[in-house]
């Protein structure tokens, strides 16, 4: 054969042979090695990079370009009659006033077309601004005073550099004349940025200068509050059934491949279920909290129930056992000795899987809680939308305005987020006991 | 008064029921001296009361506001005038919507007709007389049983055993809900997806290649022929996640192994909660990310290579999806590698395997089962995935393996489907239910099949 032909190798031969395989294994180790970290390093790049595009886009949406103008309450315009009635005042062409105060500070504009561009430096909601004052304080007319209004999108993005003055006048928001203006009110100290309330007390509006996110944070906050009164009772009770009092038969197999399963069930499947249940079949309002918590409740009682069982399991059988043996009912066993062991554990899992909740888009779309709503929701069957939605529904928006305000809201709603898990993991870190 | 009102009432009278069921009790038994004699503790009594009170006028309430609102209706329905009431269903539905908006307050009366107002005014009327109706009823009878409990309660009942019946039946109705859920996915979804098959063949919808499900309003609109083959949409959809699998399953396990074999555990125990908040970013974010930098940017380096790239590609959907998968990934495999004996691992030492042919080799094999079944998860967690492909991912039904071109997937047709005003009985609406039912019966496949391969591969080393 033709092995046995070949001449023996000798002691140093096969070291080399030895050593050369060595050299080529450790390197193949060294390799994987630095695969896995790049992997790792990979997959914390995608997630600083991903916020950095966030909050660098995002960081804007709580500044806001306002302009110092010296506004005239003219009488004439305000109230012509003199009757000082306040569905007069509401009425009146506060526009006008607005108007009037802009062509204070650029005397030199004359002819139509120029003033109009001249207003459009200026938003639409300064005039209703103007309104909620002269109605909250009628004495203000006649007067005159120096006050900051808020500027358009088109200069607010202009401030923030999102503009850039080298396009061709046609292809920017901007005209040349505009522009000049806002140089002009920069260079006297009359354009300045200052901290967007806005953005924080305002509902949603067309106009991105004029959108805030109160809205979609009340909605969110009714619709997770309801979740939560309904999953947390019901995701524990069930738990506590499944784990201390339930015999291993069919029926709890049953439950328990259930649970799994709708654990990994697409969240957009009970959007559908809510829509076709609760909106078809019961008639409840569409675009209401009360709905989107049923679904919400639905959709993060598999994660509480799993967490709580799982603090259930971590209690030692012994604790039990010494309360039955005193004579303890297994009720009272539970809700005097395994609960408030359990609870903590529990607790996190509920904040956890809330969290997952105030992050949920899909299912809410479904049941309609995306429609455009200018008004604070005020209960649990008023129209409302909730944050994620509202993320959504400005992502789509064509003014270039509203990406600034989608990353803003983003970052709001990663906040209520980072709240919430930190929360979690300190009530784990401060309550955990190893027994 | 208002339902939320009553419920506050019923809930003030049981805790009046407690404490009169506690004090009835001691004082039966003489004061605080007497307790021996009771059978049961006070509480007890006084949640057994409590519990007497509340439960009977829960199952009231709840059953009348389910059945209030259709009956109403029907009366309603009943007053209109004859020219009203010989209206198709539809139609009818819309003007009982008028009336409920209008009571509402949602729309001013004016925009409606008079016998629309006059129903209305009816509607609200009978409501009036139904809320009445129903706190008469709820309270007496909360009342009611806290009296009769109250006479009933002597030292030999055994209050404990039938307080603690009714919470162990209480416990069993809460776990059974995640069965009803189940249940009730199945016959809504599968109830619209059957009444969508009794107007176009499943063969179609299943096998068909061309997917447009504007319907004709007009007989000569172009684009509009509601043909409902959804082969395009199950292509996108796994094209979508094979390129996301593409990016988290590499990604995902090489971490793990990283993470669980190589790691410094110092290292490891900050940057595996750091991975894992990719998995508790909203995935709307990821939606808005892939709009605002992937897509463009792709579109960006396609044209300055000379490919044509739509804005809107299954790439840049895909590739974000990925990132998103990437801690998913990681964590059960993580948990997979984890849980290898280290005695396998020590056996491949012994025989002079270097570290990385130990993974390779023994461990990774050891652990395959688990791992393919998280990946089966992951999956499923593509397949269902919605707001990054409504976002990134285009409405255009092509029939393309190009991960350049734009593609729609189940889910992005789904949302587009029932978003915005829509009839419930028209097919364009029950295709979004039929598709639902297909995307449920497949996850749910995928899920039973991860299942149980992760549990028979846990068995195999515990």
């Amino acid at each position: 054969m033709n092995s046995t032909n070949k001449p023996r190798k000798t002691p140093q031969e096969s070291q080399a042979i030895v050593e050369r395989s060595l050299r080529r294994r450790y390197w193949a180790e060294r390799r994987f090695r630095a695969y896995g970290l790049a992997a790792v390093v990979a997959g914390m790049a995608f997630l600083v990079y991903l916020f950095f595009v966030i909050f660098s886009n995002g960081a804007g949406a709580f500044r806001q370009s306002q302009i110092k103008l010296n506004v005239f309450y003219d009488p004439a315009i305000i109230d012509p009659a003199g009757t000082r009635k306040p569905d007069d005042l509401v009425a009146a062409d506060y526009a006008a006033v607005v108007r009037a105060a802009l062509k204070a500070r650029f005397p030199d504009v004359e002819g139509r077309a120029a003033t109009r561009e001249l207003t459009k430096l200026v938003s639409g909601s300064a005039a209703f601004d103007l309104q909620k004052s002269v109605v909250a304080d009628p004495t203000l007319i006649g007067k005159s005073e120096e006050r900051w209004l808020l500027a358009s999108d088109p200069v607010d993005l202009l401030v923030k550099g999102r503009v850039d003055r080298a396009l061709a006048e046609g292809e920017r928001p901007l005209s040349d004349q505009q522009l000049g203006w806002v140089d002009k009110l920069k260079a006297d100290g009359a354009l300045a940025l200052k901290f967007n309330t806005v953005f924080l007390t305002h509902g949603d509006s067309r106009d991105p200068e004029k959108a805030g996110i109160w809205g979609a944070v009340v909605g969110s906050f009714f619709t997770l509050v309801l979740t939560l009164l309904l999953s947390f009772p019901i995701g524990v009770a069930a738990a506590i059934y499944l784990e201390e009092f339930a015999r291993r038969n069919r029926w709890t197999d049953l439950i328990e491949v259930n649970i799994n399963n709708l654990a990994a069930v697409p969240s957009i499947v009970f959007g559908l279920l809510g829509l076709a249940v609760f909106i078809g079949f019961f008639g409840m309002p569409r675009s209401a909290p009360l709905v989107g918590a049923l679904v919400l409740t639905l959709l993060t009682l598999p994660t509480i129930i799993i967490a709580s069982r799982a603090a259930l399991k971590a209690v030692p059988p012994s604790i039990r056992e010494a309360a039955l043996g005193m004579g303890a009912s297994k009720i009272q066993t539970v809700t005097h000795h395994v609960l408030p062991l359990a609870m903590p554990g529990m607790l996190t899992g509920t904040i956890i899987g809330m969290a997952r909740a105030l992050g949920e888009t899909a299912p809410l779309l479904m049941i309609g809680m995306v429609a455009f709503i200018v008004d604070i929701p005020a209960g649990l069957t008023d129209p409302a939308t909730a944050l994620p939605v509202q993320v959504f529904l400005w992502s789509d928006s064509p003014e270039r305005g509203f990406v600034e305000k989608t990353s803003g809201a983003i970052i709001v709603l990663l906040a209520f987020l980072v709240v919430m898990n930190t929360t979690a993991v300190i009530l784990r870190k401060r309550f955990e006991r190893r027994w | 008064m208002t339902p939320a009102a009553l419920l506050l009432a019923l809930a003030l009278l049981s805790v009046g029921a407690f404490w009169i069921g506690k004090t009835r009790s001691l004082a039966i038994v003489g004061g605080s001296r007497g307790v021996r004699n009771l059978h049961s503790l006070p509480t007890h009594y006084g949640f057994m009361t409590a519990l007497w009170c509340a439960l009977p006028a829960l199952a009231v309430i709840g059953v009348w506001l389910v059945f209030q609102d259709a009956i109403i209706l029907r009366l309603v329905t009943d007053h209109l005038p004859a020219g009203v009431k010989v209206l198709p269903a539809n139609e009818l539905s819309l003007v009982l919507n008028d009336v409920r908006n209008l009571v509402a307050g949602n729309i001013p009366a004016a925009s409606v007709s008079e016998p629309v107002q006059a129903a209305a005014a009816e509607y609200a009327r009978l409501r009036g007389i139904s809320r009445m109706a129903l706190t008469v009823l709820v309270l007496v009878m909360a009342v009611a049983t806290i009296l009769v409990v109250r006479s009933r309660i002597k030292p030999e009942v055994r209050a404990r055993n039938r307080v603690e019946q009714v919470v162990e039946w209480l416990l069993i109705a809460c776990s059974t809900i995640a069965v009803f859920t189940t249940i009730g996915i199945v016959a809504s979804v599968a109830f619209e997806a059957f009444r969508f098959f009794s107007m176009i063949s499943p063969l179609d919808f299943l096998f068909g290649t061309s997917w447009s499900p504007q319907m004709a309003i007009r007989a000569d609109q172009v684009g509009s022929s509601g043909t409902f083959g959804a082969v395009p949409l199950f292509t996108g959809t796994l094209l979508i996640s094979f390129i996301a699998m593409l990016i988290a399953v590499p990604i995902g396990l090489y971490s793990a192994i990283y993470l669980a074999e190589y790691a410094h555990p110092r290292f490891r125990t900050w940057a595996k909660p750091l991975l894992e908040v990719l998995a508790g970013v909203p995935t709307v974010v990821y939606g808005f990310f892939a709009a605002l930098t992937i897509g463009p940017a792709l579109r960006g380096w396609g044209e300055s290579i000379g490919l044509n790239v739509a804005s809107e590609s299954a790439l840049a959907a895909g590739l974000v999806m990925g990132i998103m998968i990437i801690p998913f990934v990681s964590s059960l495999a993580d948990d997979m590698i984890s849980a290898v004996p280290q005695a396998l691992r020590d056996g491949a030492y012994a025989l002079g395997a270097t570290r990385s042919e130990t993974i390779k080799q023994v461990v990774l094999r050891a652990a395959l089962p688990g791992i393919v079944g998280g990946v089966l998860l992951a999956v499923s967690r593509a397949i269902g995935e919605t707001m990054i492909v409504v976002m990134a991912a285009g409405l255009a039904a092509n029939l393309t393996a190009n991960p350049l071109e734009a593609v729609t997937t189940v889910t992005v047709q789904i949302v587009t489907l029932l978003v915005g005003d829509q009839e419930f009985d028209s097919p364009k609406t029950l295709a979004a239910f039929a598709l639902g039912l297909v995307l449920f019966l497949v996850t749910l496949a995928l899920n039973v099949l991860a299942l149980h391969i992760v549990r028979k591969y846990r068995e195999q080393y515990e």
